[in-house]
C-alpha cells in the first residue's frame, strides 16, 4: 500500500528547532529548518545526519519549504544549505524571503560577534542561501516538479506567515507552520479550504488553553498607557524587533490618533526600523482594515511614532518607548529601565513571555530590588524598582479551538501535532480522536526522529470513453445521484502507463481479439407427472408470473426465451416423471441465469 | 428612429408598387415591428442580427405593438441557426413581456413551444427565465401556471445545470403547496401507480444535486415558496441542516437561510440529538447550528449567520447565554475571564489594582475529560463574531446582539461587557454601531462604575460622531453609585476642555443625566458647587461653561429632588435665574422655597404648566369652534375675533412647545383668511379703474404675501393630511384669483389677461384632479363654485372670467380648518457658526476659505434634497449651496443634523463685513404630484435618469447667522 511518512527532526514534542521531513508519493520534503534558542551546542541545529551521513542533502531532498521568518523555523538554514549543502529549491513567501536574511544576519552577529563562536555560517553563507530560494505568493501553486506541487495558505502569526499544502497526484499534507486563527491589529486570521489532505501538520503550542478575548486584554493595554501618559509618567515597553512591536505600534498609533494624545512615543532603531519598512511593503499580507485604508494612509507609515535615540530618554514629560530586547537581560530597554526604575510615576509593560534569570522575569515576579552588576551602566549596586510592572501577554498562536476550527476548516484524514509539549499534545490528541468530525480522524504525535507512517488510499484515475460512460448513464434512473457509487460493466486497458476503461466492443477492436461466447449450462431436474410441453407450459406461465418485467417468450419448437437464456424440458423414457429442465445463459446474463435455476429447483406451483 | 420610419415608407411604397394593397395601412403608422422586421431580414451573418437585436432592445416598445414583435421574433427564431442569436431572442420576449399593459397570455403557447425543438442548453435556461417572466406576469391563470410546472419539472432531469437552475427557479416561483403536482404523463417503464409528488418533495430531491449551483438554487427555490406563502415542510429541515457543511459557500449561504426560515416556522417542535438520545426544541438545535456556522471559512456566510442570529428570539435563554460563554483554560486549569475577574473586583470592593504577573493564574484543574472543545452548541459564537477579522461580520453580530438583548434584559446584562469591549474596535462604524446598540438597550441595565469608565474613556475620541453618539448613550444610561456620577461629570468637563464645540451636547448630556439620579447627585452637591459650611467661596464666572455643565446637571436633578435647593449658596439662585431665561431648554424650572416666584414663572407655572397639556389642547380647540362659529368674515367684530384668535394661537405655541406646530399652522391659516377679508373689503372694488392704482399696491402685496404663507403650509409642515392640503390650496386660488383680477383692472390688454386666465383655469383644473375625493368637504367653497361654473369659465372671454371671479370671491364662505392627530412644524437652528465672534474670517481675494456649518434640522421631511445654505453677501450677491448627502445625520427620530462645510470667496473688501448665513427649504408647487410612472421597457437599459423635479422656489428655514469676514486683496 503506498503511505506518507512523516519525521520529525525537531519540534517533535517540543518548541522550537522545527524541521520535518516528509515523504509523499517518492518525494521527500523538509517543512522548515529552525534552530533552538535553548542551546548553544550541536544540539541548537536539526540533526541532518538522520537523512545522510556524508554528503550533499541535494539527492534526497527534493525541496525545503520555509512556514515563516522566526529563527526556529528558517535559524539553520544557511547551516543546512551551504555548510551540510544543499542545492535544490527553497520556497518561502516573499515577506518572508524579505526578513529572513535581516534576522540570520542579526543572529550571526550576535554568535559570532557578540559570542565569538567560530565554525558558523558567515554573511556571504547566508547571501548564497538566499539565492537558492524561489518566492511565491497566496493561493499560488508551484509545481516543484511534474508532480510535486505546492500551494501557500495565509497563517496570520507574523507577516508573511503562511501554511502550505503538498500535493503529489492525489495525496497530499498540510503543513501549517505557527498560525493564528484569530486577528490581531495588524494581522488577520489564517484561513484554509476544504483541502481535505491525507494529513494535518498542525503546531500545537497552546493546545491545553483557551483564550479570552483579545479586546479586554487590549483595552486594558491602552488604559493602562493613557493613565500613566496623563499622569505625566513614562511608558517602557520590552519587545522583540519583529511581530508583537508591530502589532503594539499599530494599536498604540490608533488610539493616539483617536484620542488625539500628544505625548510622543519612540521605538528603538535598528532592526525594528528596518522590519517597519518591509511591513510597509507588503500590506497586501496584513488584515482588512490596514488593506483598505491604505491607499489613503499606510497604517504603517507611522504619525505619532519616531526613532528613539539614547538621549531622549533624560527628555522630561510623559512618552512611551519600545525598546529591544524584549526580556529586558541587556542593550537599550535595560538601559532605559534602569533610569526610569526610581519613579513610580512610570510604568513598565511587558508583552510577552520572560525566560527564568532575566531582569524580566525577576520584576515580574515582583522582586523591589534588583542587584546590579554592570559593565557599562550609570547605576551599579541595589536598584529600587518603584515603577509600576504590568505584564500583558499579547501571542499569536492558535489555541487549542483555534486548532479545532482549522481542522475543521480543512477537514484532514490524519493529524500530526508538532511544536509543542508532549504533555499538552496528549490532551489535544485525545480530544481530537474524541470529537465527532466528518470522518474520523486518527491522532499522531511523533519524537524527534519517529518516523510517522500513514498509509493512503489514493485514488486511481482512468481514463473513460465518453461513449460508454454516456451508455451507462442511459441505464441508471433519470437522475444521477452523486453520492452513491454506482457499478458499471466495461473492459479495464493498461497500457503504455495508462489506465482507460472502454466498452467491451472496443476493447476487442483495439486489441484485435475476436470475442468469445460463455455460456452456462444447468440441468434442474424437476418431478413434474405433466408431458414435456406441458411441463414447458406450466414453467412458462410460473415465469410470466414471477417475473414481470421481462421478455418472456414461448417458441413453439419447444423452447421458453428468458431475454437470452433458454430453457428446454427433456425426460428419459425410463423415468417420464422426472423431467429435465435444460438452463442455458450467455456470461452477461449469469445474474438472471442464476436466479431462474434456483427458482425452478424450487419447483413448480402445483 | 427616423432613419427607421423612413426606411420603412420606402419600402412600403416599393411593396405598394407591386399592389400589395392591404400592407398600405402600414403606412400611416409605421410600428416598430416592421423597422425590425425588415432589420432582421435584412441581417447576413449572426452578428448583424445581434447588434440590430441590441440596438432594438434600447428602445421601448409600445404595449399595443409588442404582440406583433412578438411574432417577429418568433418566426426569426425558428429561422434562425445561430446560438447566440436565439438566445438573445429569447431573452428579448422575456424583456417584452414584461411591458405594462401587455398581456403575455397569447405567446405562452408559442414560448413553449420553441422549448421543444431547442438543442442549446443556453439558449434552453434562456427560455426558462422566459417563461418564469411570463409566468410571474400572469400569477392569476392557473392554467398558465400548471403549464409551466409541467414544463419545468420536464426538464428537470437536463445535465446542464443552467437549465435545471430556471426550472427550480419557475418551481419555486410559480409551485403551489396545495394542488400536488401530478407526474402521471411521466410514463415510466413499470407504468405503476402515478406518484403524486408535490413540488416541496421535488425540490428538495434537487438538494442533493452533483452541482453546487444546482443546490443553491434549489434551495433558494425553497425560500421562495417560504416567501409566497406557502409552509414548508418540516421534513427538510434534516437535509438543509446537512447542507450547512457543504464545501460551497453559497450552498452555505442559503442553507443558514433555509434552517432560519425553518426555526422560525417549527419552533418548538422536538428534534433528537444524533448519538444521543435527547431530544431538544428545533428552534435551540438550529440556533446551535446556525452559531457554529458564525466561525464558518467564508465571512459572507459569517455575516449572514450572525445577521439571523438576531432574530431568533424564541430560543432558550440558556441556549442564548451560553453564546457568549467561553470556558477559558490555560493548561488544563479552569481561567476566569477578563470580564469575571472585572466583576470580582468590583465586588470586593478593589478598584484598578495594578495587575501583577500571572494575576490571571489559573485556578482549579480541569476535568480533561469535561472540556469540549467543539461544542455543538451555541458556545462562544458571539464572541467569535465580535472577534472577527471582517469588520462585516462583526457588526452584524453586534447587531444580533442588540436585537437578541431587547427581547432578553438578563441577556442584556451579560452582553454588555462585549459591547463595552467594542468601543475598542478598530474600524469607526463598528465603534459607532456598538455605542448606538448600548444606547438601544440602555433600558435593561445599569451601567457598574468599571464598564462606564471604559464607556467614557471614548469621550476622548477625536471623532465627533463617536462622542455624540455616547452622550447621546450617556443621556439614557443608569448608573449605580454616586463615585458613576462624578466620574462621567468629571469626563465629560475633561471632554469639553478638549473639544469646546460638543457644549451643547454634553449639557443636553448631563440635563439628562441629573433627571435620572437626582438621589445620587444629592450627596455631591456641595462638592460640585463647591460650597462650605462656614466659608465663602468666590463666586464661579458664569460664562464658564463647565460651571454651567455643573449647575445643569445640578438643576435638573433639584427638579425631583425638593431638599436639594437647600444646599445651594446665594449666587446659585442667582444664576438659576439667569440661566433659566438663557438656556431654558436645560434647565427646568424649580420651585425655590422662600422665594417669590417672578411673575412669568409664576403664570407659567399656572397657566400652561407642563401637566396642562390636555388644557392646552383643549384651548386650542376651543379657539378653533370659536372661530369656526364664524359665518361671515365680513361682520363687525369678526375680524378682530380672529386678530385676538391669531394672538392667542402663537403665544400658546410658544409655551406649549407639543403643541408649537398645531397652533403655528392654525395661525397662519387664519392669518390667510384674514389677509383676504381686508383685500376684499378695499374700496377699490367700488372705485374706478384709474383711481385706484394706490389702494392697488395694497391689495396686490396682500396676494402676494397669502401665497408665500400657502406656501409655508403646504411644505413647511409634516403630518398634514390631503383634506388640510387641498384646504391650503384653495385658499391660494382665492390669493391667485385675486391677482388676476389686478391684473385685469390695471393692465387693461386683453392679451396678457387671457394668458393669466388660462394659467388660472389650469390651476383649477389641477386641483380637481388631485382633490377629487376632498370635494364634498368643500360645501360652499370658493373651489366649489369656481368648478360649478367652470364648463361657463372655460369659453367665456377673460374679462368676464374676471367678472365671475370677482363675485364668486366675495360670495364664497370661509373654510373651516379641521387639524389632523399631529402636526411639526419644520425647523432649523445653526448652532455653528455662533454670529458672537468679532475676528473677521481673513482670506486671499480670488481664494475660497471653509466655514464649517452645524445645524439642527428638526421634522425635515427629506432633507437631503430639500434642505440648502445660503449666503448672502452684503453686496446683495447671494449663493445657494446644496450640501452633500452624506452630510446629513441622523441622531434621533425626526431630527436631522447638517454638519457640512460651504465655501466663501469674494472680491477685494476694504474692511471687514457680515455675510448672513441661513438654511433654506426648497421646494417646488408640482411636487405634490406624482411623478410619472415611467415605462418598465427602460428599467433593464438603463436609460437616463428622470431629471429631479424641478425645485421652484425656498422657504426661509432659520434664522441668519451673521459671520465676518475679510476678503484681502492678493499680494503681488
Amino acid at each position: 500500500m503506498p503511505d506518507i511518512k512523516v519525521t520529525p527532526l525537531g519540534a517533535g514534542q517540543d518548541v522550537g528547532r522545527s524541521c520535518i521531513l516528509v515523504s509523499i508519493g517518492g518525494k521527500n520534503i523538509m517543512l522548515d529548518c529552525g534552530m533552538h534558542m535553548g542551546y548553544n551546542d550541536d544540539r541548537r541545529f536539526p540533526d541532518f545526519s538522520y537523512v545522510t551521513q556524508n554528503g550533499r542533502l541535494t539527492e534526497f531532498l527534493d525541496c525545503v519549504i520555509i512556514s515563516h521568518f522566526h529563527l526556529d523555523h528558517c535559524g539553520a538554514l544557511p547551516y543546512m544549505s551551504e555548510m551540510v549543502g544543499y542545492d535544490g529549491p527553497i520556497y518561502m513567501t516573499h515577506p518572508t524571503k524579505a526578513i529572513c536574511p535581516i534576522l540570520l544576519e542579526d543572529f550571526r552577529k550576535i554568535t559570532v560577534d557578540k559570542k565569538g563562536e567560530t565554525n558558523f555560517f558567515t554573511s556571504q553563507m547566508i547571501k548564497d542561501c538566499m539565492k537558492k530560494v524561489v518566492p511565491l505568493n497566496l493561493h499560488q501553486t508551484v509545481q516543484v516538479d511534474e508532480e510535486l506541487e505546492i500551494k501557500a495558505y495565509y497563517a496570520g502569526h507574523v507577516l508573511g506567515a503562511a501554511m502550505f499544502q503538498i500535493k503529489v497526484g492525489s495525496e497530499s499534507v498540510v503543513y501549517t507552520g505557527d498560525y493564528n486563527m484569530t486577528p490581531d491589529r495588524h494581522l488577520g486570521a489564517a484561513w484554509i479550504d476544504k483541502c481535505r489532505p491525507d494529513i494535518l501538520i498542525s503546531e500545537s503550542t497552546y493546545a491545553t488553553t483557551i483564550r479570552d478575548s483579545k479586546r479586554c486584554r487590549e483595552r486594558d493595554f491602552l488604559k493602562k498607557v493613557h493613565e500613566t501618559v496623563e499622569r505625566g509618567g513614562k511608558v517602557l515597553i520590552p519587545v522583540f524587533a519583529l511581530g508583537r512591536a508591530q502589532e503594539l505600534c499599530i494599536l498604540l498609533e490608533t488610539f493616539w490618533e483617536r484620542m488625539n494624545l500628544k505625548a510622543p512615543i519612540y521605538f528603538s532603531t535598528g532592526l525594528t526600523e528596518k522590519a517597519n519598512h518591509y511591513y510597509k511593503l507588503f500590506i497586501t499580507w496584513t488584515n482588512q482594515k490596514i488593506r483598505k485604508t491604505f491607499v489613503q494612509r499606510n497604517m504603517f507609515e507611522f504619525k505619532h511614532i519616531k526613532a528613539f535615540d539614547r538621549s531622549y530618554a533624560d527628555n522630561p514629560g510623559p512618552m512611551v518607548v519600545f525598546a529591544t530586547p524584549g526580556m529586558l537581560h541587556a542593550g537599550q530597554s535595560l538601559q532605559i529601565f534602569k533610569k526610569w526604575a526610581g519613579n513610580e510615576k512610570n510604568m513598565l509593560i511587558m508583552p510577552g513571555y520572560c525566560v527564568q534569570g532575566t531582569v524580566g522575569h525577576k520584576i515580574l515576579n515582583g522582586q523591589k530590588k534588583l542587584e546590579m552588576e554592570g559593565r557599562a551602566t550609570v547605576i551599579t549596586g541595589t536598584l529600587d524598582v518603584k515603577l509600576q510592572v504590568e505584564y500583558m501577554s499579547f501571542s499569536a498562536h492558535a489555541d487549542a479551538i483555534g486548532i479545532m476550527q482549522l481542522i475543521r476548516m480543512a477537514e484532514p484524514r490524519n493529524m500530526l501535532l508538532v511544536h509543542g509539549e508532549a504533555k499538552k499534545m496528549e490532551f489535544l490528541k485525545d480530544k481530537i480522536e474524541q470529537e465527532v468530525f466528518v470522518r474520523c480522524i486518527s491522532c499522531y504525535m511523533p519524537a524527534n526522529g519517529e518516523t510517522t507512517t500513514v498509509v493512503t488510499n489514493p485514488s486511481v484515475p482512468v481514463d473513460i470513453s465518453l461513449n460508454l460512460l454516456k451508455r451507462e448513464m442511459a441505464l441508471g434512473g433519470p437522475l444521477p445521484d452523486a453520492k452513491r457509487p454506482r457499478t458499471m460493466h466495461g473492459t479495464l486497458i493498461m497500457k503504455d502507463n495508462s489506465l482507460r476503461l472502454v466498452s467491451p466492443e472496443q476493447a476487442l477492436k483495439e486489441l484485435g481479439l475476436s470475442e468469445h461466447q460463455l455460456r452456462f449450462t444447468c440441468r434442474v431436474q424437476l418431478h413434474d407427472p405433466h408431458s414435456d410441453t406441458d411441463t414447458l407450459g406450466r414453467i412458462y406461465t410460473h415465469l410470466k408470473s414471477v417475473l414481470k418485467s421481462y421478455s418472456i417468450q414461448h417458441v413453439p419448437d419447444g423452447t421458453v426465451i428468458v431475454e437470452s437464456i433458454v430453457i428446454k424440458v427433456t425426460s428419459s423414457a425410463e423415468e417420464p416423471n422426472l423431467k429435465v429442465i435444460l438452463l442455458s445463459w450467455s456470461y452477461q446474463d449469469e445474474e438472471l441465469g442464476s436466479f431462474l435455476s434456483t427458482l425452478l429447483k424450487k419447483g413448480l406451483p402445483s | 428612429m427616423s432613419a427607421h420610419i423612413n426606411h420603412v415608407v420606402v419600402v412600403l411604397q416599393q411593396v405598394s408598387l407591386e399592389e400589395v394593397p392591404a400592407k398600405k395601412l402600414r403606412l400611416t403608422k409605421p410600428s416598430k415591428s416592421a423597422a425590425l422586421h425588415i432589420d432582421l431580414c435584412k441581417a447576413t451573418s449572426p452578428t448583424d442580427a445581434l447588434q440590430y437585436l441590441l440596438s432594438f432592445a434600447r428602445r421601448p416598445v409600445e404595449a399595443e405593438s409588442v404582440e406583433g414583435v412578438v411574432r417577429i421574433l418568433l418566426e426569426h427564431y425558428y429561422k434562425e441557426s445561430d446560438n447566440s442569436v436565439r438566445l438573445k431572442i429569447a431573452s428579448l420576449l422575456g424583456l417584452l413581456s414584461k411591458t405594462q399593459g401587455f398581456a403575455p397570455d397569447c405567446i405562452v403557447d408559442d414560448a413553449i413551444n420553441t422549448l421543444n425543438n431547442e438543442k442549446s442548453h443556453q439558449v434552453l435556461a434562456q427560455l426558462l427565465g422566459t417563461l418564469l417572466i411570463i409566468g410571474t406576469q400572469l400569477p392569476d391563470k392557473i392554467a398558465v401556471v400548471q403549464r409551466l410546472i409541467d414544463v419545468a419539472c420536464k426538464h428537470l432531469s437536463s445535465t446542464y445545470f443552467g437549465v435545471r437552475n430556471k426550472c427550480l427557479q419557475l418551481l419555486g416561483c410559480l409551485g403551489t403547496v396545495d394542488k400536488p403536482l401530478s407526474k402521471e404523463t411521466d410514463a415510466g417503464p413499470g407504468a405503476q401507480t402515478s406518484h403524486v409528488r408535490d413540488v416541496q418533495s421535488v425540490i428538495s430531491d434537487y438538494f442533493q444535486d452533483q452541482d453546487p449551483r444546482v443546490r443553491t438554487a434549489a434551495i433558494k427555490a425553497m425560500l421562495q415558496l417560504h416567501e409566497r406563502g406557502m409552509k414548508i415542510q418540516q421534513t427538510i429541515y434534516n437535509q438543509a441542516c446537512k447542507l450547512l457543511s457543504d464545501d460551497y459557500e453559497q450552498v452555505r449561504s442559503a442553507a443558514v437561510q433555509m434552517v432560519w426560515v425553518l426555526s422560525q416556522l417549527y419552533p418548538e417542535s422536538i428534534v433528537p440529538i444524533p448519538s444521543s438520545n435527547e431530544e431538544i426544541r428545533l428552534v435551540d438545535d438550529s440556533f446551535g447550528k446556525i452559531c457554529h456556522m458564525v466561525s464558518d471559512g467564508s465571512w459572507v456566510v459569517r455575516v449572514q449567520a450572525a445577521k439571523l442570529l438576531g432574530s431568533m428570539h424564541q430560543v432558550s435563554p440558556h441556549f442564548l447565554e451560553q453564546t457568549l460563554d467561553k470556558k477559558l483554560m490555560s493548561d488544563l486549569r479552569r481561567k476566569r475571564t477578563a470580564h469575571e475577574r472585572a466583576k470580582e473586583l468590583y465586588a470586593s470592593g478593589e478598584f484598578s489594582s495594578g495587575r501583577r504577573w500571572a494575576d490571571d493564574a489559573p485556578k482549579e484543574k480541569v476535568d480533561t475529560s469535561g472540556v469540549n472543545l467543539i461544542d455543538s452548541g451555541a458556545c462562544g459564537a458571539f464572541v467569535h463574531g465580535l472577534e472577527d477579522e471582517m469588520y462585516e461580520v462583526r457588526i452584524s453580530a453586534v447587531e444580533a446582539l442588540c436585537s437578541l438583548a431587547q427581547s432578553s434584559p438578563s441577556f442584556a446584562e451579560k452582553c454588555l461587557d462585549f459591547l463595552v469591549d467594542m468601543f475598542n474596535d478598530e474600524i469607526e462604524e463598528v465603534r459607532l454601531q456598538s455605542i448606538h446598540v448600548l444606547r438601544q438597550i440602555s433600558t435593561h441595565i445599569t451601567l457598574r462604575e468599571d464598564q462606564l469608565d471604559t464607556v467614557l474613556a471614548v469621550l476622548e475620541d477625536s471623532s465627533r460622531d463617536i462622542r455624540e453618539a455616547l452622550h447621546e448613550l450617556l443621556c439614557y444610561t443608569n448608573v449605580s453609585t454616586k463615585d458613576c456620577i462624578q466620574l462621567a461629570l468629571v469626563e465629560l468637563l475633561k471632554n469639553l476642555t478638549k473639544y469646546p464645540t460638543d457644549r451643547n451636547s454634553v449639557w443636553k448630556c448631563l440635563k439628562f443625566l441629573g433627571a435620572r439620579h437626582p438621589t445620587l447627585v444629592l450627596p455631591i452637591v456641595p462638592e460640585l458647587l463647591s460650597t462650605h459650611p462656614y466659608f465663602d467661596t468666590p463666586e464661579p464666572d458664569m460664562d464658564d461653561p463647565a460651571y454651567i455643565a455643573v449647575l445643569v446637571l445640578v438643576f435638573n436633578a433639584a427638579k425631583s429632588c425638593p431638599t436639594m435647593p437647600a444646599l445651594f449658596s446665594d449666587h446659585t439662585f442667582r444664576h438659576y435665574a439667569y440661566l433659566r431665561d438663557s438656556l431654558s431648554h436645560l434647565v427646568p424650572h424649580l420651585r425655590l422655597p422662600g422665594r417669590k416666584q417672578t411673575a412669568s414663572s409664576g403664570l407659567e407655572a399656572s397657566g400652561v404648566g407642563s401637566g396642562s397639556l390636555e388644557s392646552a389642547q383643549n384651548f386650542l380647540q376651543d379657539s378653533l369652534v370659536r372661530v369656526s362659529a364664524l359665518q361671515n368674515l365680513e361682520t363687525p367684530g369678526a375680524q378682530d375675533l380672529l386678530e385676538f384668535t391669531i394672538r392667542d394661537l402663537l403665544r400658546l405655541g410658544e409655551l406649549q412647545t407639543e403643541l408649537a406646530g398645531s397652533a403655528d399652522f392654525c395661525a397662519t391659516y387664519l392669518h390667510c383668511q384674514l389677509l383676504l377679508t381686508k383685500a376684499l373689503q378695499e374700496k377699490l372694488w367700488t372705485m374706478a379703474v384709474p383711481l385706484c392704482l394706490k389702494q392697488n399696491a395694497k391689495v396686490s402685496t396682500a396676494a402676494r404675501q397669502i401665497l408665500d404663507e400657502t406656501y409655508k403650509l403646504e411644505f413647511l409642515y409634516s403630518g398634514l393630511e390631503t383634506q388640510q392640503i387641498a384646504t391650503i390650496h384653495n385658499i391660494r386660488l382665492q390669493a391667485k384669483a385675486l391677482q388676476l383680477i389686478l391684473t385685469a383692472r390695471s393692465k387693461p390688454g386683453v392679451d396678457r389677461v387671457l394668458g393669466a386666465c388660462e394659467k388660472f383655469l389650469q390651476d383649477v383644473e389641477s386641483f380637481q384632479r388631485l382633490f377629487m375625493t376632498e370635494l364634498p368637504h368643500f360645501q360652499d367653497s370658493f373651489v366649489e363654485k369656481l368648478l360649478e361654473l367652470m364648463p361657463r369659465l372655460t369659453t367665456c372671454k377673460p374679462l368676464d372670467l374676471v367678472k365671475i371671479l370677482q363675485t364668486t370671491l366675495r360670495q364664497s364662505g370661509f373654510i373651516h380648518l379641521k387639524l389632523p392627530e399631529q402636526i411639526h412644524r419644520a425647523s432649523a437652528t445653526i448652532i455653528e457658526p455662533t454670529g458672537e465672534s468679532d475676528n473677521p474670517l481673513k482670506f486671499t481675494t480670488g481664494l475660497v476659505v471653509a466655514l464649517d456649518i452645524d445645524a439642527t434640522l428638526e421634522h425635515v421631511q427629506d432633507p437631503q434634497t430639500s434642505v440648502k445654505v445660503q449666503v448672502l453677501y452684503p453686496d446683495g450677491q447671494s449663493h445657494i449651496i446644496h450640501p452633500k448627502p452624506g452630510d446629513f445625520r441622523t441622531p434621533g427620530p425626526g431630527r436631522v443634523r447638517l454638519i457640512t462645510q460651504v465655501y466663501l470667496s469674494h472680491s477685494a473688501w476694504t474692511e471687514a463685513c457680515q455675510i448672513e448665513v441661513r438654511l433654506l427649504l426648497a421646494y417646488s408647487s408640482s411636487s405634490s404630484k406624482q411623478s410619472a410612472s415611467k415605462p418598465a421597457w427602460n428599467e433593464s437599459m438603463g436609460g437616463l435618469p428622470t431629471s429631479e423635479s424641478c425645485i421652484e422656489s425656498t422657504i426661509h428655514l432659520s434664522k441668519p447667522v451673521k459671520v465676518f469676514i475679510m476678503p484681502k486683496p492678493a499680494r503681488r
